[in-house]
């Protein structure tokens, strides 16, 4: 007992030549991240990575919401294959998860109906007179982090372990529905328990905390969070996740999707200033980052240039832990170098 | 002397070799495993009646004892390939043997819970099997991953039967009625631990169930939810947490349990599935076709070519005997009807 049987199953993830494709909302919220990943891509392990200028939304959102219909999806997705054919790649990485999603779903369908297929060159032809072809490889970021942890690990200065206790960090992973829910087979160790995070974490020092609400919703559910009036079920589905994981102390939680991070970030303030309850024993909350601020700061990366200060949840106390330095004095310090104001403290959410 | 090779010691091969030695019929038996009677070797005890599987274990093997009976445990089969009115059958090390007719009783493999990886089986150490269950029950010895007696147990119904996700629609027929032995077994030797059964729908069809059901109920106060188990979880006090739907009640549920029982469902073993497939007898889900489910339910499309057991289907084991007996009768018959043609055309000639 007690093996991960998620393990035995694994994914094509092409070894170089990278179409990149960034997400929507992550720069705002996690603007360090993308940037570390093109980072860690080209200077850590030295490849090929496209990073393309004008690229565009994959209607994502929209589309999970019923706003944009599928023909509309289908051709703007064309539109982004077509600027990867443009500049000569075949390995589409979008930076999304939702995206990951979308392109997967679209590029099913066509395979299944190549009628549609046609009918989608035809849409973009008659709308941009742009031509397209499918990705030969199509791969989320985290696949890539997955699959060359091990060479990560040799350059890491830092690995998840309490440096106090010497102990392994304890660590929430949470994979966006739709990296494998949609398709099983399109994420590292299938739908259930995907080991892409896990597999990070596990090679890099940590331990994987697994919790009853492990496999839950983060609570972003798109139309939950979208529709005003949903909003109740949205809190309700993070408040059930974090009930659960309490006893367990995470260190920290680590998410490989914008929406994810995000809702298991700010709606642990929202809890805060509505209930007064934290969900760790210091009233600081759990942090929550990207598994590129978590490759990044273990590859000695600054803190505040992977963007740390612009989570809800602080993270000096995770920093001590596993002994990053940083300087407080920086922490607000803008790209002009200009001391920038502190944010407003919550009421009740310590920083 | 006529000479048949009945390929697996299960209760098929072993009741329809005894039904034929008895007819003065050379039989070669052959088994895989090293043991006959693999998949009733860890039962405690067989439904509806209660008895004791080592009971019926003892007496099946003891047919065997039989003069023209010759067992050939730990011998695979091949081959078999149909040369003349003969058959000639090829083991993994390369003997072969020439026999009149062939009966095929390589029977079911238990499906692998590991597959429905939502289960957590595998995974969790309260996640069970039926089958680990029955150990449990047959050594008295039930307890959960704490190493106590267990509260609360709940078994989960169609685990791999019944399924599109795991490819196999069909119903295994035997786990409603197992499970419903099972909870009577646990609350006999644990008369304070809750037990919940989940299930889809109950199908009690065989003589004495539905009264085991109903005894379930009444005498053992098993309570029974109508919906199925979507996944389940370790909690911080390593109890298993699940969430399910309870289809009555039209609202979505979770419990905690100390044990999660997974009552698996029968799939066509991997001998049954690779011999069909050479002989062509290859049916649905991998199981061996008869000819005719009314009337030539143990012939083939191979002329002296049989089959009998859950090589075919979902059986339990009292029809599984029933059908031996039955293949060995068609044996006996196309071995007669073969011999007086050959007689007849000597005759001719």
């Amino acid at each position: 007992m007690g093996k991960h049987y998620w393990n035995e199953y694994q994914k094509t993830i092409a070894e170089d030549n990278y179409f990149y494709e960034r997400s929507c909302i992550r720069q705002t919220f996690f603007p360090g991240s993308e940037t570390a990943f093109l980072r860690i891509v080209k200077e850590v392990l030295e490849k090929n990575i496209y990073d393309e200028e004008n690229q565009h939304t994959c209607t994502g959102i929209g589309y999970h919401a019923d706003v944009v219909p599928l023909e509309t999806t289908m051709t703007v997705v064309a539109r982004l294959f077509s600027l990867m054919k443009d500049a000569g790649y075949e390995n589409y990485v979008p930076s999304c998860v939702t995206s990951f999603g979308v392109f997967s779903e679209m590029i099913e369908i066509w395979n299944h109906q190549p009628e549609t297929l046609e009918k989608t060159r035809e849409y973009l032809r008659k709308a941009t007179g742009r031509e397209f072809d499918i990705p030969k490889n199509l791969v989320h970021p985290s696949d890539i982090i997955y699959k060359f942890r091990h060479e990560l690990k040799e350059k890491m200065k830092y690995s998840l372990v309490n440096r106090f206790t010497g102990k392994p960090l304890q660590i929430v992973e949470h994979i966006g529905c739709h990296y494998a829910k949609i398709f099983p087979e399109k994420g590292v160790g299938k739908a259930e328990f995907p080991h892409v995070l896990a597999g990070m974490i596990e090679s890099w020092g940590g331990e994987v905390l697994d919790y009853p609400e492990r496999r839950h919703c983060c609570g972003f559910g798109f139309r939950h969070y979208l529709v005003q009036e949903n909003r109740g079920y949205s809190i309700a589905n993070t408040k059930k996740k974090f009930e659960s994981m309490e006893p367990f102390e995470p260190d920290f939680i680590v998410a490989n999707c914008p929406g994810c991070t995000m809702f298991m970030d700010k709606w642990q303030y929202t809890i805060a200033e509505m209930e007064n309850k934290t969900y760790d024993k210091d009233g600081y909350g759990i942090p929550v980052l990207t598994y590129e601020e978590m490759a990044g700061l273990l590859l000695g990366y600054d803190p505040w240039e992977l963007g740390l200060q612009l989570h809800q949840i602080q993270s000096e106390i995770l920093l001590d832990k596993i002994g990053i330095p940083y300087n407080p004095k920086e922490k607000y310090k803008g790209a002009s170098g200009k001391i920038l104001p502190k944010p407003e403290r919550p009421n009740h959410l310590l920083v | 002397m006529k000479k048949i090779a009945v390929i697996g010691a299960g209760p098929a091969g072993i009741e329809a070799a005894s039904a034929l030695a008895l007819q003065n019929m050379e039989v070669l038996l052959f088994e895989k495993s090293s043991n006959t009677l693999t998949n009733i070797l860890d039962k405690a005890f067989l439904f509806p009646d209660f008895s004791l599987a080592n009971d019926m274990v003892d007496k099946l093997n003891k047919k065997l004892l039989h003069q023209n009976i010759t067992l050939h445990v730990g011998t695979e089969i091949v081959d078999i390939k149909q040369e003349g009115h003969e058959w000639k059958i090829i083991d993994k090390k390369g003997m072969s043997y020439i026999v009149a007719a062939v009966l095929l009783s390589t029977g079911y493999t238990p499906f692998d819970a590991k597959r429905k990886e939502e289960l957590g089986y595998g995974i969790y150490n309260g996640v069970l099997t039926s089958l680990d269950l029955e150990k449990m029950i047959k050594y008295n010895h039930i307890e959960n991953s704490m190493g106590e007696k267990p509260k609360r147990i709940v078994f989960l119904q169609c685990v791999g039967s019944r399924d599109e996700k795991s490819g196999n629609n069909y119903c295994s027929k035997i786990c409603c009625v197992t499970a419903v032995k099972q909870a009577i077994e646990v609350k006999k030797l644990l008369p304070d631990t809750e037990v919940y059964i989940f299930y889809m729908d109950l199908r009690m069809w065989g003589q004495s169930f539905e009264e085991m059901y109903r005894e379930s109920q009444e005498k053992y106060d098993v309570c029974y939810v109508r919906g199925r188990i979507s996944e389940a979880a370790t909690t911080f006090d390593k109890k298993i947490q699940f969430k399910a739907e309870d289809t009555l009640v039209g609202l979505p549920l979770k419990m905690n349990t100390d044990l999660l029982v997974l009552m698996v469902g029968m799939e066509a073993s991997c001998g049954t599935k690779q011999l069909a497939k050479k002989l062509s007898i290859e049916g649905d889900y991998g199981f061996a076709q008869s000819l005719n489910i009314h009337l030539q339910d143990n012939e083939t499309t191979s002329k002296g070519l049989f089959i009998a057991g859950s090589c075919k289907r979902p059986m339990g084991i009292n029809e599984t005997i029933a059908d031996a007996r039955s293949a060995a009768l068609a044996i006996m018959d196309y071995v007669d009807v073969n011999q007086s043609n050959k007689e007849s055309l000597a005759d001719n000639n």
